[in-house]
Parts: structure tokens; sequence; C-alpha cells
């Protein structure tokens, strides 16, 4: 039973279709990737799934605990609380804040605690803080950022920057990551580490991982099924070999590089 | 009791503190009835202008008619104060006037709120005009006449209860998980939102409180004054604690605080060039923009210099 | 909407409702002429240029002193009140806002409140807080066509500003500076990499904004014959509202925009309750806001993600 099931997706902008009958399906635990050439409609779709479009048609239904919800059409703050959450292409943390405060943000839909205890400071208000602290602290152990907690975000060096979204997306404890184009703007070195990690995470945390990647190497190497969008539509999917030798997308999209 | 932490009392205790040597100053009249007007204005200046900060401060929306909150405050307060002519009606107004506003800032907020920058704030003055008229053509209000003879609650005790009262809620606010809520639409909207957070909801709440806060401010005002009608609470008042604000930094609130009592300190001073004073104090707005945009504090708090050694230990 | 208010008042004649119309033309014509420094100022820097409105009340000024102490006419007082306007429009910006190019928004708008304050009060310290009533400059012939009444003011109000308008659009259309005000106001970066002076051509809308609401000032003296250092605020919000409606940004719809808005306030007044004329405009504008925020001809803009 797929934990995503994204069926006829299509998304038009006045006369442009951006997404165009669009399918997928994500098992849970996977680690997929989403390859297309630029102007592919790769961020349209991301933005599809995670609400900051209204598709035109199509449906996408996300399974949580064996209970299959339509997804397609919500607000993207009720799309993350069912379990989706993600980065962004271009940096979108809160840069003039602290890296705690970035992910204590993201944990605030789990937080325990009403309006009245927040302005009167009750028990509940003490125990919920020490408790998002330390929550916080554990998920920025795992690349390392435990030490920068109270530096400014946008201080820090990009690639961490990078990392620190990435931890911010999970803070909302989703069942399904998006990350769009994680690698973008890295050198090889911080590549891989990145490659590294975003394996580890998934088996640590027992999460589901979509990808957008432009960084070839990355996604041939790490992601299990890749699907490929062109001009809209998902022309191709497969393991890493199968898409290597496919034709249509050596056409579409490494016949540029080849 | 975990509110009771070593912290807080030497708060209180310095709350407390403050309290007693102005009442001692105020009776042994070192401050004289003069100067004790400028104490009034402060107050309820820093009320309007730290609350008038959660809005467009911490939360990022820019509002242009804050004057039109105190105003539903203001009304709500000298009417049940003048049918009701005891403490118990001057607190029951206070609180009325507080719950009216911020159910006003409700009804105008869930609207108003999804506009963005330059439209909300224009969206936000035409509201307030619209609440201005409103009182100028209600029977109960007296039209443009305005309420007279509403009676004098408001003493320096009922000032600084309210003042304190506003300062620790709203700070307590900013610290907590929905206050960051607030800060993260203001960084980012688009982020916010992708993390979980009801931008709508938080920017309705933190509109609602500015409006409770600026009820209360009107309140004491009315009974600080006697008189009030419609004129006060116009386009220019909104602006005048947006200057506040600005002033003192967006995102401070001791710099709210400071900037309070600095320009009520120096419309006092100027109170004896009558007709040069607005002049002067459009050129110190402008002065003051050119030279220092971010305001006094940026976003910093005065509290923060003194914490430096102890950084790593803050539980917030 | 004009139908409605016919049906609701069922005993107003057409005449009536004409008068209305003419009336509404009048001041919606001054409202067109403030709300085009507005939007063309707003589509340039995006700033919500808060002494506009004053700009309009010295130029209202600048006319009465030229008439009652030089003893000029009405063009000549027209076009000394649009020069100097003008040049102080290109000095406010100088000044006050250049610097800030690169501050925040919010900064910018403060000053521009600073410097609405500052002309105000400048100008009640040097000719008092009274209200001054304009020299007559025209002369107060009426034409009646049935029951309608058309003054002479009325006439010159609309002929000026469709000659006004007529100028700008030659002037934004046609020539360079137009065309390097377009390019500015649609990407500042890219046009100055196309070697646009962006500063002159920012000084330049700057000027021909505040001419027109130079312009402006000096019509509405004619048309209310009073005058006094406040009477720009309430205008200039209004003027701000119309190129809001219109849809911030667009020329022809600060014009469209300021005749709507004139309209709807003398039918306010005529047919409700004039307490409420400034009220209903302002939930005008919270309407449009919500329902269209890009205003009739604006475009859409949406943040990319």
């Amino acid at each position: 039973m797929s934990l995503l099931t994204v069926e006829k997706l299509t998304k038009s902008f006045g006369g442009l279709t951006a997404v165009s009958n669009a399918n997928m399906h994500i098992e849970k635990g996977e680690l997929i990737g989403l390859i297309g050439p630029n102007g592919a409609g790769k961020t349209t779709f991301f933005n599809l799934l995670t609400g900051v479009y209204a598709p035109t048609s199509g449906s996408i239904k996300l399974d949580v605990n064996g209970e299959k919800k339509e997804i397609s059409g919500l607000k993207p703050y009720h799309v993350t609380k069912i379990g989706l959450a993600r980065t962004f292409q271009n940096i979108r943390l809160f840069k003039d804040l602290t890296v705690l405060d970035n992910i204590r943000i993201a944990m605030h839909q789990n937080v325990d605690y009403k309006l009245p205890s927040a302005l009167f400071r009750s028990n509940k208000y003490y125990e919920e803080e020490e408790r998002l602290k330390k929550e916080a602290e554990e998920l920025l152990d795992i690349f390392k950022l435990t030490h920068k907690k109270h530096e400014i975000a946008k201080n820090l060096p990009y690639g961490e920057q990078r990392h620190l979204e990435i931890v911010r997306a999970m803070a909302t404890k989703p069942v399904l990551l998006l990350l769009d184009e994680p690698a973008a703007g890295m050198n090889p070195n911080e590549t891989v580490q990145l490659t590294e990690t975003i394996a580890k995470i998934r088996d640590e945390f027992d999460l589901t991982i979509l990808l957008i990647e432009h960084d070839m190497s990355l996604v041939m190497k790490i992601c299990e099924r890749i699907y490929v969008l062109d001009y809209g539509t998902m022309i191709a999917s497969g393991k890493p070999e199968e898409i290597k030798n496919n034709k249509r997308v050596i056409e579409a999209y490494l016949g540029e590089d080849v | 009791m975990k509110v009771l932490n070593k912290r807080n009392i030497l708060t209180l205790i310095i709350i407390v503190a403050i309290y007693a040597l102005v009442q001692v100053l105020i009776t042994t009249k070192v401050i004289s009835s003069f100067y004790e007007i400028t104490i009034a204005t402060i107050c309820i200046n820093i009320i309007l202008a730290v609350s008038l900060n959660l809005v467009t401060g911490f939360t990022g929306q820019f509002s242009l008619g804050h004057a039109g909150f105190m105003s539903i405050g203001a009304y709500a307060g000298a009417l049940v104060n003048m049918s009701m002519k005891s403490t118990t009606g001057f607190l029951i107004g206070i609180i009325l006037g507080a719950i009216v506003a911020a159910i006003v800032g409700i009804i105008i907020g869930i609207p108003t709120l999804r506009l963005k920058g330059d439209y909300l704030a224009i969206a936000t003055l035409g509201m307030a005009e619209i609440i201005r008229v409103v009182f100028l053509n209600m029977e109960i209000t007296n039209g443009a006449a305005g309420l007279n003879g509403i009676p004098r609650f408001t003493n320096w005790l009922w000032l600084y209860v309210f003042t304190v009262l506003t300062l620790i809620l709203i700070s307590n606010f900013v610290k907590s998980s929905q206050g960051r809520a607030c800060i993260s639409i203001r960084e980012d909207e688009i982020a916010a939102e992708s993390m979980g957070i009801n931008t709508t909801r938080y920017k309705v709440m933190a509109f609602a409180l500015g409006a409770f806060f600026a009820g209360i401010a009107g309140a004491l005002y009315s009974s600080y004054f006697y008189f009030i009608n419609p004129t006060m609470f116009g386009f220019q008042k909104s602006i005048d604690i947006l200057v506040i604000v600005v002033f003192g930094g967006l995102g401070s609130m001791t710099g709210s605080v400071i900037a309070a009592v600095l320009l009520a300190v120096i419309t006092t001073l100027l109170q004896s060039l009558s007709s040069l004073r607005m002049i002067i104090y459009a050129l110190l707005l402008i002065v003051i923009m050119l030279f220092r945009p971010q305001g006094l504090l940026g976003t910093k708090e005065i509290t923060d210099m003194f914490k430096f050694g102890k950084k790593y230990e803050r539980v917030e | 909407m004009l139908t409605c208010f016919i049906a609701t008042k069922g005993g107003a004649t057409l005449d009536q409702f004409l008068q209305q119309i003419v009336n509404g033309v009048s001041l919606g014509s001054i409202y067109a002429l403030v709300a085009l420094g507005y939007t063309m100022v707003y589509g340039i820097i995006k700033l919500i240029n808060f002494a506009h409105g004053d700009v309009y009340m010295v130029g209202a000024y600048v006319g009465f002193a030229v008439t009652t102490y030089l003893g000029l006419g009405f063009i000549p007082a027209l076009i000394i009140s649009m020069v100097t306007c003008a040049v102080l429009g290109m000095s406010i910006e100088k000044i006050a806002y250049k610097p800030l190019r690169n501050s925040t928004r919010i900064a910018v708008l403060i000053t521009a409140i600073g410097v609405s304050l500052l002309l105000e009060y400048t100008m009640m310290y040097f000719v008092g807080p009274e209200v001054r009533s304009y020299p007559k400059l025209l002369s107060p012939k009426v034409f009646k066509f049935g029951n309608i009444i058309i003054n002479m003011q009325q006439i010159y109000i609309v002929l000026t500003t469709i000659v006004l308008m007529i100028i700008l659009q030659y002037v934004v259309n046609k020539t360079k500076v137009g065309k390097a005000m377009r390019a500015v106001s649609a990407d500042k970066d890219a046009a100055q990499l196309m070697g646009i002076k962006v500063d002159n051509t920012i000084s330049f809308t700057f000027a021909i904004g505040s001419a027109l609401a130079g312009a402006g000032g000096v019509l509405v003296g004619i048309y209310y014959n009073s005058i006094d250092p406040l009477m720009g605020m309430m205008p200039g919000l209004k003027a701000f509202v119309a190129a809001v409606f219109g849809g911030i940004g667009s020329i022809p719809g600060a014009m469209i925009g300021g005749l709507s808005i004139g309209m709807l306030e003398t039918l306010v007044s005529g047919y409700g309750n004039s307490m409420y004329r400034d009220a209903a405009v302002f939930a005008f504008l919270i309407l449009i806001l919500i329902l269209k925020p890009s205003g009739l001809l604006g475009k859409n803009t949406k943040e990319k993600v």
C-alpha cells in the first residue's frame, strides 16, 4: 500500500500547463528522486504536493496510519500537519532568528499548551518549553549543529544553512519529507556528506523521502527509484539503471550533457 | 509553581520598588501635577506602543489603525464608568473596552489580514477611519461633541498596574510557542506556513491581542482626561503610536518603552515652543529615519545587554 | 451600483442624479490628478508618498499667493503652482527618500509621514492655521441645461484635467523619459543595466506627480473657495484610495479611480448622509482590497516559491 498516491495531477497557469496528468506512487520507506530539465515543472509539482498551489485537477492522497487522506487543495500548514514537510530550493530559513528558534517554530504544531498558559506561564508552559528545547537539540545533533543553537541562522555557512533547513523540516515530525534541490550550490565534498546524511536520516527516523535534484550523480547514487518530469509530464519512472538507459529520458534530459 | 523562579521574583521586587518610589515622589510633591500628566501619557503610550509592536514589530503586520482600537476602549470604558461611578465601574469599563476592542480586532482582522504590507496599512487606516465616523454619528457617544465629565479613576496605581501587566503578558506571549509562530510570519510567511503554522490564525491572534491592550489604553485615557471626542482618535493618533514603535525599534519591547518615555519628555520640553513644536517633531522623525532607520534598539531588548555571561544558560 | 442608488431613492429625479454626476466628475477630476502622483511614485519606488497630499496643499497656497498678491490670472497661477510643486517634489525625494532607497519600506514610510507633518506645520507656521478664501479667478457665469447647473469652475476643472492627462499620456508613452519611467517601474535593476539613469528618472517622476498635485491644489481652491494648511490630509488619502482602486502603478487606472471616488462621494453626500462620506470611501477601499487587490487595471503579482 503506497504512502503517497498522486493521480492525474494537473496545474495550469492561465494558458500554460505547468504540470499535466502526472502520476506518482511512493511506498513507505522509499527514497525517491524527481528529476527533469530546467523548467520541467519539478518545483511546481512540489508546490502542489505541499499546498502552496491548489491543483487544477487530479488527486494527492497521503496514507496516515492506514487511512488515505486527500491533501490536494489543502493549505500548506494543514498539509504539514498531516505529515508532509519540505525544504526550499532557495533557502527559506527564518534567517534573523537563532538556530534553536528555527527548530522550535517548526515544532509548534506539536506543542501542548494554549494561549492562557503562554500568557500566564503555567507549569505546563515550563514543562513543554523544556521538552521542546531537548527535542530540538536532539534533532540538531544529526547534523552536529547543537553547539550552534544560539547562532543567528543567516550567519551559518551555506552548507549548514541547507542542513538546518532539513532539520527544521524534520522537526514537524513528517512521514514524508520533500527536499527541493538539497545539494544546490554545494561543492562535491559537501554533496557526498549530504548524501550520506540523507540516507542516514531515512533509516534512523523511519522516513520516506522525495527529493528533487539537479545533481544526477547524487540521485543515481542514493535514490531507489526515479521519476522524470519533462514539460510538465512524467515521461519515465524506474530504477536508476533503467532511467539511465531510457531513450526518452536521454533525449529530454541527459541529451543535453552527453 | 515554576513561575516563582529566581528571576521572576527579582523582577517582581524591582516592579514594586519602582511603584513605591514614584508614589513617594508624587505624595511629597517632588513630581508636580504638571509632570503627573506626562507620567500618565507615558504609561498610556507604552501600552499603545507595545501592543502595536506585537502586531507590527513582532508579527510584521503593518497597521495604521491602532487609534481605532484605542477609541473603542475609550468610549466603552467612559460609558460604563459614567453609569457606574465607582472603582468597580472603572475596572469593568476597562475590561469591557478591551474585550470589545479585541472582538472588533478579530472581525476586522479576518478579512484584512490576508493583505500584505502597504495594502494592509491602508486597509487598517480605512478601518480606523470608519470606526471614527461611526462614533461621530452615534447618539450614545454624543457625536462630534464627544463625552464630557468622565469620572477620573485613573491614577498612578492603575496606570502602573496596567502598564506592567501589558508588558509582562506581551513579553510572555512573544517568548511562547504562539509568539514564535507570530515572529515566524514576520520572518518568512511562506516558510512559516510550510512549517505547519496557520498564519491567518496567528496574525488574527496578534491583531486581537494588540487591540485588547489598545482598548485598555483607551479606557485609561478617557478616565484620566475626563473628556473624549472622535477627533482625538484620528489618523494622526495612529501615526503617533507607530512613530514610538519605529523610533524604539520594531520588534523591541524595551525599545518601545524607552521611545515612549523619550518622546513624551521631548513633547513636554517643546510645550513652550507651541508653534514650532510640530515642525521640530517632524524634523526629528525624518532625521531619526535617515540616520537610524532600524530605530534605537532594532530588534534587540535592553535586557539582552545584561545577559552576555549567561547567554547559554537561558531557558527561553 | 448607480442603479441601486436610484432605486433606493424612489423620489429622486433624473435631473438631481445628473447634477450629482456633474459634481462628482468635477471633484473626481481633482482626485484623479492627485492620484496620478501616488500611482506613479508607488509604481516606481513602491512608496506610499504620504507627503503627496501636502504637496497639493502647497500648490493651492502658491496659487493663492500669486493670484492674491501678484494679481495673476488662472492659467499663469496654474503654471507657477505646478512648477513650484515639481521643484518641491524633487527636493523632497532628493533630501528625504533617496538616502533611504535601500532601507526597509516602513522606514521610508515613516519618513514620508515626517515630510508630510513638516510641510503641514511649516505652512501653518508661516500662514497661520486659519481657513482662507480663494480669490474669484473665473467669471461666476453658470450654464443651465434644463435643471442641471454647470458652473464655470467645473468646466475649467474638467478641461484642465483633460489637457493635463493628454500631456501626461504623451510624455509617458511617446518620449524617451517616459519610456525610462516605464522601464524603471518594471524592473529597476534591469533598467540600470540598460544604461537608464535611474535616479534622474525617479526625480522626474516626482516632478511630474507633484506638478499634477499642484494643479489639483489650484483647482480645488477655485472649486471650494477655501484652503487651509491641513487640507491635504483627507483628499490625499482618498486620492490614494483612488489609485488603489484603479490599480496601483496604472495611469489610466488612477484616472478612472479618481473619477469613481469623486462620484461615490458626491452620491453618498447627495443621497445618503454626508457624514458617512469618508467612511463610504474607506469601506469601498477595503472591499476592493479584499475582492480585487490588484485594482481595476493593475497587474496580479504572486510571490515565487
